[in-house]
């Protein structure tokens, strides 16, 4: 048997595994070209998947599209989309079956193109194993080292290191045992435990499903054997019950379920659980199926609880065991992997997707971004597509969890852009930063509504927003006179007099712009808080972040008057030479000119002063807030 | 209506478990976030699995959507017989919808061809349903052993406005955490057969004892060999050619669509048991009996992008 011997990890050759196992799902990764989609076929074809049909249609298509001469081109098998065929490299991730008389197998092949690491992600994130390929000619690549390390981040602990196209080194165990050699060097950093280096040849068959011929230097296991063998079990079972509510089943009056996949754990009828979030504690009445009642359910089994007790819980909500129980924080640290080509930006609001519900997230601080090549780590104000980076992160309401590193199912997460619905980052949950259950809010004698009662109009932040040049502080400081004539408490926060003082430190980047206004709103939520009308004039270009202010303050409290006045218009007026000068190039990032502006689309006021007068836009802001019952 | 012969001898393998898991949680996920939500029935084994996990999902509740069959005009009529029954049932709502465009053109799969019949009384009829009824989700039972381009598709995979799919930009779909967010106009196909192959539906199918249409079953009936295919003449509007007549034989379908366009393969499979043993040492697949998808290499995928289930 071929043996490695290594420090930290198991470096196996495997061998004939014990009696039939459960299913295995894998994926097949690496860099471009490394043979991956080829291997998935060959795996196909030895194990008698491929029927006569899907074989003609094969030889017909590797005369039109193969890559290989006068042979079959295996990877046709799995490259299924026509851009695929054409271009010969895979885009997205395929999902395909196959079956020993020893094992069932789902395999992920994914692609190698850096461009697409998102869908290599999506692979692997269900994957218990993953194969590594290596083009024998080129060795250990940037790709090797990036999927490498995604892996291990996404809790894969068993890799096979094929070491692939070994027929066009000369079948050389040089050659393998330097590449091995050279790999193991890098992966000794990551999380695996085991790494199985293989030789093989995807195109010819070679130690994939029959062993080799042609080196006789090699003993150890076929790819497919190892496979069979593998005991890749995460072990789920074994972990606290941990039950997110999925669906509340109420078909009639005296039924009341709550429906879900358990994530871990088992649970009994008449086991103590909890509502993570609440600590509420009850008991399980019946564990419900459509094929009768069950007195236990496990891990990975869709049921439907009852409890004892009439306790609130909804979709979102986790049921747990009292004695384990998830951590319940609005703060904590995750590595996440960014998918969209907008970078993440600390600050701006995201909605996260965790267990069975959504809840808006912020990144608090971004502590850093690692380099795939040399695993370092690196100080960074944003994480662009594709990079991964450790995060802070706050939730508008605590929620449930476990370290992903303690439990796949409940220490994952995904962001999604707000705006695009795109789904933006995956995230990975290192730890609770424990300020939540630290800091208990000081519970207030006088609040909000005694202050506004006592004021005699209600607490508002009016938000104008619009281009440089629009008229946004002119109307406001209208409007705020108007305001004082009436006896309303006002304040008016502009940009000019807090980017002098509180925010002096910030520039313009997208970044910073994004800090600048979070800064603002708390600010200008305190106002609110102390029963103040508060004014607040700023370009604040991105949607994103006018939402986040929108959602500091309760229903109603957030007014955006956007002050629509034409580009061309604004360009004319310039009153400060703004304009002017961005136009020359010597203003960068300016909005409007090289930066963009996203118009609101539901804003409450929309006033154009390239129409009428700043007098007058005042005058109809002032009547839809009686309107809207601020003023009285 | 055939139920299987065989009681289920033993509990469901670890492996059946998994799939009907998996298939409810992603089941009940779209009950629980889309507005108004909608399951494709085209009445084969496929669509009767997929019911069956959607009666399971919400027991004892009734699933919270209703059926819809995109109905041609030219399916088998032992097919609607079966979607009429199983719809009462249970007692779910049935919709039914036919292009009506398409039925004034005239357009039918012998005159105007597969391709045209297709796009105009599936697929366009399809995202007409779906605009009438304004459904934002549709349950669909394709699994992605079927076909190489379903291989790369995911559970929830979006539909910009006008059903259009963008196979090079899917949304990554990590865990089991599925986006399901989406805007005014857009919708999401869902399917929670994705992980199920040919296999494993019938191997279920029996031991559930899912009721299917008899025709998955072998019985004498009358075909004509036409092109090496063999059509079943389900009634007098499919024309003989010259030369042409029908005789009667061995037969059953491995996938049932409309009549003129199914194939029939010979078999002697008259049972769940023999059904699956003829499967284990079949050299063909399920699909090479649909006329449709032999039109053109790549078909599939276009057919999908243009809004195809
Ligand atoms: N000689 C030889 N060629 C191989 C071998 N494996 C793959 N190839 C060839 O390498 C080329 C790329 O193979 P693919 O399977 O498409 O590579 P891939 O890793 O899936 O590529 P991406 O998915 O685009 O990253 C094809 O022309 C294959 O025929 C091998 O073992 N030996
Ligand atoms: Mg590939």
């Amino acid at each position: 048997m071929t043996a490695y011997s290594h420090d930290r990890v198991t470096v196996s050759s495997g061998g004939p595994g014990g009696p039939e196992k459960g299913l295995l799902r894998f994926l097949t990764c690496g860099s471009v070209d490394d043979g991956k989609s080829t291997l998935i076929g060959r795996l196909l074809y030895d194990t008698k998947l491929i029927l006569e049909d899907q074989l003609a249609a094969l030889e017909r298509d590797s005369r039109k599209h193969g890559t290989t001469g006068d042979d079959i081109d295996f990877a046709l098998l799995v490259d299924g989309l026509e851009a695929e065929r054409e271009q010969g490299i895979t885009i997205d991730v395929a999902y395909r079956f196959f079956s020993t008389p020893r094992r069932a197998f789902i395999v992920a092949d994914t692609p190698g193109h850096e461009q697409y690491t998102r869908n290599m992600a999506t692979g692997a994130s269900n994957s218990h194993a993953a194969v590594i390929l290596i083009d024998a000619r080129k060795g250990v690549l940037t790709q090797t080292r990036r999927h490498s390390y995604i892996c291990s981040l996404l809790g894969i602990r068993h890799v096979v290191l094929a070491v692939n196209k070994i027929d066009l080194v000369e079948f050389s165990g040089e050659r393998f045992h330097h590449i091995v050699g050279d790999y193991l060097g890098f992966a000794q950093a990551l999380a695996f435990s085991s790494i199985t280096p293989i030789p093989v040849s995807a195109r010819y068959g070679d130690n994939v499903t029959t062993r080799s011929a042609r080196m006789s230097w090699y003993d150890g296991p076929t790819l497919i054997e190892h496979l069979e063998g593998l005991d890749a079990s995460e072990g789920l079972e074994g972990k606290p019950f941990r039950f997110p509510v999925q669906w509340v089943n109420r078909p009639n009056l005296d039924f009341r379920g709550f429906s879900g996949t358990v994530a871990s754990g088992v649970v009994r009828a008449g086991d103590r659980v909890i509502v993570a979030a609440s600590g509420r504690e009850t008991t399980v009445a019946r564990i419900v199926t459509a094929d009768g009642d069950l007195p236990e359910a496990h891990a990975g089994d869709a049921v439907t609880l009852t409890l004892a007790d009439e306790v609130d819980v909804a979709r979102g909500d986790m049921l747990a065991e009292p004695q384990a129980r998830p951590e319940v924080v609005d703060q904590f640290a995750a590595q996440v992997l960014w998918m969209i080509d907008e970078p993440m930006l600390p600050g701006r609001s995201y909605l996260m997707r965790i267990g069975t519900q959504y809840v808006p997230a912020r990144v608090t601080s971004l502590k850093h971004k690692t380099d795939v090549n040399t695993l370092e780590h690196m100080a960074a104000k944003t994480l662009g597509l594709n990079e991964i980076g450790l995060c802070n992160f706050s939730t508008a309401t605590p929620v449930a969890f476990d370290a992903y590193a303690d439990n796949r199912e409940t220490g994952a997460f995904v962001l999604i852009d707000r705006f695009t619905n795109a789904t933006a980052g995956a995230g990975m949950i290192a730890f609770g930063l424990r300020r939540a259950t630290n800091i208990h809010r000081q519970a207030l004698l006088v609040d909000k509504a005694a202050r506004a009662r006592m004021n005699g109009h209600r607490p508002a932040i009016l938000w104008f927003t619009g281009l440089s040049g629009s008229g946004k502080s002119t109307i406001a400081n209208i409007v705020e006179r108007e305001l004082h004539a009436h006896g309303a408490h006002t304040y008016m926060l502009d940009g000019d007099n807090v980017r002098h003082g509180l925010n002096r430190d910030l520039g313009f980047t997208d970044a910073d712009r994004v800090e600048n206004i979070r800064r603002v709103g708390e600010v200008a939520r305190l106002f609110v808080d102390a029963g103040a009308i508060v004014l607040c004039s700023f370009i604040s270009p991105f949607r994103a972040e006018r939402r986040m202010v929108r959602e500091l303050v309760g229903e109603g409290e957030f007014v955006e008057i956007h002050v629509d006045t034409p580009l061309e218009i604004c360009k004319q007026r310039d009153p400060k030479g703004l304009y002017a000068r961005a136009i020359e190039g010597k203003i960068k990032n300016f909005t409007g000119i090289d930066s963009p502006y996203e118009s609101p689309e539901h804003a409450e006021i929309v006033v154009d002063t390239g129409t009428g007068s700043a007098e007058d836009a005042a005058q109809r802001i002032l009547e839809a807030l009686r309107q809207r019952q601020v003023l009285g | 209506m055939t139920r299987a012969s065989g009681q289920p001898a033993h509990a469901l393998s670890q492996h059946l478990k998994r799939l009907e898991a998996e298939s409810i949680g992603i089941i009940r996920e779209v009950a629980a976030e889309f507005r108004n939500p909608v399951m494709l029935y085209s009445i084969g084994k496929d669509s009767g699995v997929m019911l069956h996990l959607a009666l399971k999902a919400f027991y004892p509740g009734k699933p919270p959507f209703p059926l819809l069959h995109i109905d041609t005009g030219w399916k088998f009529r032992d097919m609607i017989r079966h979607r009429d029954r199983i719809a009462a049932r249970h007692g779910v709502r049935l919709l039914v919808h036919t292009n009506p465009d398409g039925l004034a053109r005239g357009v039918n799969p012998i005159a105007s061809g597969s391709q045209l019949h297709t796009q105009v009384m599936k697929t366009e009829a399809l995202k007409q349903a779906l605009d009438k009824w304004e459904f934002d989700a549709a349950f669909g039972g394709a699994r992605r052993d079927e076909e190489k381009s379903r291989a790369k598709e995911r559970v929830f995979s979006f539909r910009s406005a006008g059903h259009v799919w963008d196979p090079r930009n899917q949304r990554p779909e990590l865990w089991s955490l599925y986006n399901t967010r989406i805007a005014k106009g857009e919708t999401i196909r869902v399917f929670p057969l994705s992980n199920w192959t040919e296999l494993d539906i019938w191997l279920y199918t029996r031991h559930e004892q899912i009721p299917v249409v008899p025709l998955y079953f072998a019985a004498p009936r009358p075909v004509i060999e036409r092109d090496g295919l063999l059509i079943m003449r389900d009634d007098e509007r499919m024309p003989l050619e010259p030369g042409e007549r029908e005789q009667v034989r061995m037969v059953r379908f491995r996938s049932l669509g409309c009549y003129p366009l199914s194939a029939a393969i010979e078999s002697n499979a008259a049972t769940l048991d023999d059904i699956i043993e003829e499967m284990l040492i079949a050299r063909t697949s399920e699909r090479s009996g649909r006329l449709i998808d032999s039109d053109e290499a790549a078909s599939m995928e276009k057919k999908k992008r243009e809004g195809y289930f």
